[in-house]
């Protein structure tokens, strides 16, 4: 690690392989309290042109480091300790500001998270765009303005003469997405460096977006590396991956291969914490990985991982170097034959014993309340052998679900007073019904409402029409005029784990206060119901002193769960209760919630707009499109046709993981894993509709997007098709007629 | 927050000379050579027996300066305290109901803000009388739409986070929700405002006194020394200079400390 940072003038490297980029050994540094940490450590991998290349791992496994090394555009205590950034054989690590600047834009460009923040927000996108050209192409005013006008028609932007005239908050998150890609090609550089490029957007704008960055390489040859924490983006995109880990670049392989027979104990790991798609929470449980990645600075010698692998032996306590399993692939596991031989065999080997023990262990853990606890914590002797006749907690019980709902919802509609404008209409006119013990997955892109429902229901707001039934009897109005019993039986986890505990209080503290308020406890019985809570969130009696920052975002999510259920409720929503989380964490907390309900039989209100994560979840589903109801039923139903357009086009939007196939003989490098399905060019702008076709109000609320536009008649109030078992949907198309047609196109699932 | 405010060397000397002058405040009368209102000689220059020197009555300027410090920590400190507890109130309660009644409250804040502090002081002193527990009333009263103000900012930035929702959906009254979700997660930048308007009030005090609006002669306030002795300025300069020195160096501390708060205190 002693190589100087800069060195005055740097020595023409030969091309690696006719690589057009190579990484080798990088170690960076940045400073801190407590000295410089390394970020990374001797990262090496190469990109070929035209190639593309995914990085994937967890936040703070510094993957986004890697990007800003390879710019040059380290924060101010970041620096490139070791190795070097060789781009077409000149290692940037060595090159001076002038000289970097004449790379980065004509050879190397970037793209961020949030292109919000990458667009002058004062500078009309057309000058924005223009301003590239002029001066990466020298190119004069007019001749930069028509270049431009190319470049949105090649990121497929609709109408760019109009979109050039447009200051960028009038556009939608995925169309100035658009802008900074066009901006990022327009001086032809030779990589393109994406940086989480869909993370805020939504699931429908992301695909589009993962479309055209495919498009674009193949048209224009450019080589991409492309940084997510989301394996199936990746899966999707791209032709080689490396898993990063705490700094370390842990596997390293063609996709098709490194998903298919990970080598690498985290690779198997992450694919074993998401949800297949088409499976179900019945069937298998996620398989999270235990313990937390380690912080820059905590991190010992020996392997990275060793602390949370099952595989670990003594040897692990010495660093491995890069091994190589196959031709072409890498892994920093010294066992790496002896792992199994491909991704499905380890979940299924896992997933068979840990269910068992694991539930068996947490049902142990909630069975010993203190004497003089009231029968608060009943908790049902065996998995759907519930000892309350009303509370059955298995989803077998479809029927008296139907009969008795926990909550019913009948014309809910929530208006905001529009500023300057017409009124809002978050929500409207919803009706749906939630079975007891089971759960509702309410699903939707951003602004569709569902979470302003989520509020209503639980009291947080007012309502404007409609019912609110729990159990029965009428409780539309706000928290605060709420009997203490209806706030017990109805609770909330929220999704922000920064946000959802008092940073100023213990959490013990915040628990006891719900189980003092909720549970009506005082004393010892109170101290003992804080602690079998805490015990069956997984969470050790010692945190309860901490305080919120000492925590993990895991952590206080859990907390949050334990409030939830301080008053033992018959209904929780929750509003994306796992999405800020890493992948690892995020499975742990759904098998939590799982878990939790199997015992005590609560019902949910699961909203999420992670469609793989709901069909694993829920048993009814209800899809919500500009504060509309669209569809609604059981959830085997709403995932088999008929379903309603936008359904169908959220559908196509999942990125599907899947590592049961195994890679192709031939040509593997070039398919990427992920199935190809293409977005009708409707999905691209966003669930606002474009700008001058404003919505009238009534008629169908997705015909804007609608790729299956019938014509004028949408534009009233479309009938709801009723299908079989309480599956319905609202669409001006027969159900006999759109389940012909969506078979014949084959969408899945 | 203290081991972030102790890295900074100027919070540092800050607060060392805020607490100098606490210190005098408490302790004077030990620590000054003289009796501050006793006569001793006439206009005599710094010198090792009257280190500033004394004054037009013959009083020890040192000791006077030091003794002064107790009027000033005296008054600015119970100023701004009471202003906080009614900024306070108004905050909280404006910021967390909204609407109608955040309309109201607010407007009224602005109402009292419309007049200048000193302005609205020489006024209500003029027609009350001065004395030391009008001077804390006035500027207190003048504080609390100020601190109000403040107080509601930081109620908006938590009123709608999820922990208070939490609270809501346990049934905690409002008061409670202010009090114990609110309010300890709010206090960043109510304490960086409390500290800076100490500094003001101590200018408020002063100039109060200087405008012979403030605490009655012969009290060694600091304003009332100034203004006693403008007239002297030109012939025996330290007799101004030293309370003009004192003033600027405490004010400068406070907000040097102020400084140091907000770096530790912020993001």
């Amino acid at each position: 690690m002693t190589v100087p940072t800069i060195r005055p003038d740097a020595p023409i490297v030969p091309f690696q392989d006719g690589a057009l980029l190579a990484v080798r050994d990088l170690t960076v540094t940045y400073g801190g309290e407590r000295g410089p940490q390394a970020a990374l450590e001797s990262v090496s991998f190469a990109i070929r042109p035209g190639q593309s290349y995914g990085l994937v791992g967890e936040s703070g496994c510094g993957k986004s480091t890697v990007a800003l090394a390879v710019m040059r555009y380290l924060p101010r205590n970041g620096r490139i300790a070791g190795g070097q950034v060789l781009l077409e054989g000149q290692d940037l690590a060595a090159l001076s500001g002038e000289r970097l600047r004449g790379i980065r834009g004509n050879r190397l460009a970037m793209v961020y998270q949030d292109p919000g923040s990458s667009l002058n927000p004062a500078m009309r996108i057309g000058e924005q765009l223009a301003e590239v050209y002029r001066n990466h192409g020298r190119l004069a005013r007019p001749a930069a303005l028509d270049a431009s006008r190319q470049m949105l028609d090649t990121v497929q932007m609709r109408d760019p003469g109009s979109v050039m005239t447009r200051y960028p908050h009038q556009l939608s998150g995925g169309m100035q997405q658009r802008v900074v890609i066009a901006m990022a090609l327009a001086a032809n550089p030779a990589l393109l460096i994406l940086d989480e490029p869909t993370t805020g957007l939504d699931a429908t704008v992301e695909a589009a977006v993962l479309d055209l960055v495919g498009d674009l390489r193949r048209e224009l040859g450019t080589a991409t590396l492309f940084i997510s924490h989301n394996l199936a983006v990746v899966a999707r995109l791209c032709e080689r991956i490396g898993v990063l880990y705490a700094g370390r670049l842990v596997e390293e392989g063609p996709t098709r291969d490194v998903f298919y027979a990970p080598r690498h104990p985290y690779t198997l790991g992450l694919l074993g914490c998401v949800p297949r798609f088409g499976v179900r929470k019945g069937s298998t449980r996620l398989l999270p990985i235990p313990g937390q990645m380690p912080r820059p600075g905590a991190r010992g010698p020996g392997c990275r991982f060793m602390a949370r692998c099952a595989y670990a032996r003594d040897r692990c306590r010495e660093e491995p170097p890069l091994l190589e399993p196959a031709s072409g692939r890498g892994t920093r596991c010294w066992f790496w034959d002896e792992l199994p031989a491909t991704a499905a065999a380890y979940i299924d080997a896992l997933a068979g014993g840990e269910e068992a023990g694991h539930a068996a262990g947490a049902a142990q853990q909630l069975r010993r309340p203190a004497p003089g606890v009231r029968d608060l914590l009943t908790v049902a002797p065996t998995q759907g052998m519930s000892a309350d006749p009303t509370r059955t907690g298995d989803a077998t019980a479809a029927d008296s679900g139907r009969s008795v709902p926990v909550l019913a919802l009948d014309h809910l509609g929530k208006t905001f007073p529009g500023q300057g404008g017409p009124t809002v209409r978050a929500v409207e006119d919803v009706s749906l019904q939630v079975g007891r013990g089971r759960t509702f997955g309410l699903v939707g892109e951003s602004g569709s409402g569902k979470s302003t429902l989520a509020r209503v229901v639980a009291g947080l707001l007012p309502a404007s029409s409609g019912q609110v039934s729990l159990d029965g009897s009428n409780v539309t109005v706000v928290a605060q005029r709420r009997s203490r019993q209806t706030l017990q039986r109805l609770q909330m986890v929220f999704q922000s784990p920064e946000a959802t505990l008092n940073p100023s209080e213990r959490i013990g503290t915040t628990l006891a206060r719900s189980v003092r308020a909720l549970g009506g406890l005082r004393g010892e019985a109170l101290r003992q119901r804080v602690l079998a809570l805490a015990a069956s969130v997984n969470i050790d009696a010692a945190l309860l002193q901490s305080f919120p920052r000492q925590l993990s975002g895991g952590q206080r999510q859990r907390v949050a769960i334990a409030r939830a259920f301080a008053g033992d409720p018959e209904l929780v929503l929750c509003d994306e209760p796992a999405s800020a989380l890493d992948v690892s964490v995020q499975a742990a907390i759904l098998n939590l919630l799982v878990e939790i309900q199997e015992r005590q039989g609560a019902s949910y209100i699961f909203i999420s707009h992670d469609l793989t994560v709901v069909r694993y979840l829920a048993d009814d589903i209800g899809v919500m499109y500009l504060g509309r109801l669209v569809e609604v039923g059981p959830a085997e139903r709403v995932f088999a046709p008929p379903f309603h357009p936008y359904t169908e086009m959220l559908f196509a939007a999942i990125p599907t993981l899947d590592f049961d196939r195994p890679p192709d003989s031939q040509g593997s490098e070039l398919a990427p894993v992920g199935e190809v399905q293409r977005m009708p060019q409707q999905a691209a702008d966003g669930p606002q509709p474009v700008e001058g076709e404003t919505l009238a109000p009534g008629g169908c609320p997705f015909r804007l997007r609608c790729p299956r536009l019938l014509g004028p008649q949408c534009a009233e109030e479309p009938p709801w098709r009723e299908t079989a078992e309480g599956h319905r949907f609202l669409c001006w198309i027969p159900a006999e007629t759109l389940a012909a047609d969506q078979r014949a196109l084959g969408t899945r699932p | 927050m203290l081991r972030r405010l102790a890295r900074s060397p100027s919070a540092i000397i800050g607060l060392l000379i805020v607490l100098f002058w606490s210190f005098m405040a408490i302790f004077w009368p030990w620590a000054a050579a003289y009796d501050p209102f006793s006569a001793h000689a006439l206009n005599v220059g710094p010198s090792r027996t009257y280190l500033l020197g004394t004054d037009q009555f013959g009083r020890d300027v040192l000791s006077r300066v030091l003794a002064g410090s107790r009027e000033v920590l005296t008054t600015a400190p119970l100023a701004t305290l009471l202003g906080l507890a009614g900024g306070l109130v108004l905050g909280l309660v404006s910021g967390f109901y909204g609407g109608w009644i955040d309309e109201i409250l607010s407007r009224l804040m602005d109402a009292i803000l419309a007049f200048p502090v000193v302005v609205l002081a020489l006024v209500t002193l003029a027609v009350l009388g001065s004395s030391k527990l009008n001077v804390i009333l006035v500027i207190g009263i003048t504080y609390m739409p100020l601190i109000g103000r403040v107080v509601r900012a930081a109620v908006l930035g938590v009123r709608d986070l999820d922990y208070v929702a939490a609270a809501r959906l346990r049934g905690d009254s409002a008061p409670l929700i202010m009090l114990r979700e609110i309010l300890p997660n709010a206090s960043g930048p109510i304490i960086i405002e409390v500290t800076v308007r100490v500094a003001y009030a101590i200018f408020t005090v002063a100039s109060l006194g200087f405008l012979g609006l403030g605490i009655p002669p012969p009290s060694p306030d600091w304003g009332v020394q100034v203004n006693d002795a403008q007239n002297y300025l030109s012939i025996y300069p330290w007799i101004v200079l030293s309370p003009i020195a004192a003033i600027a160096s405490l004010v400068i501390a406070i907000n040097l400390l102020a400084d140091g708060l907000r770096r530790a205190i912020g993001p």
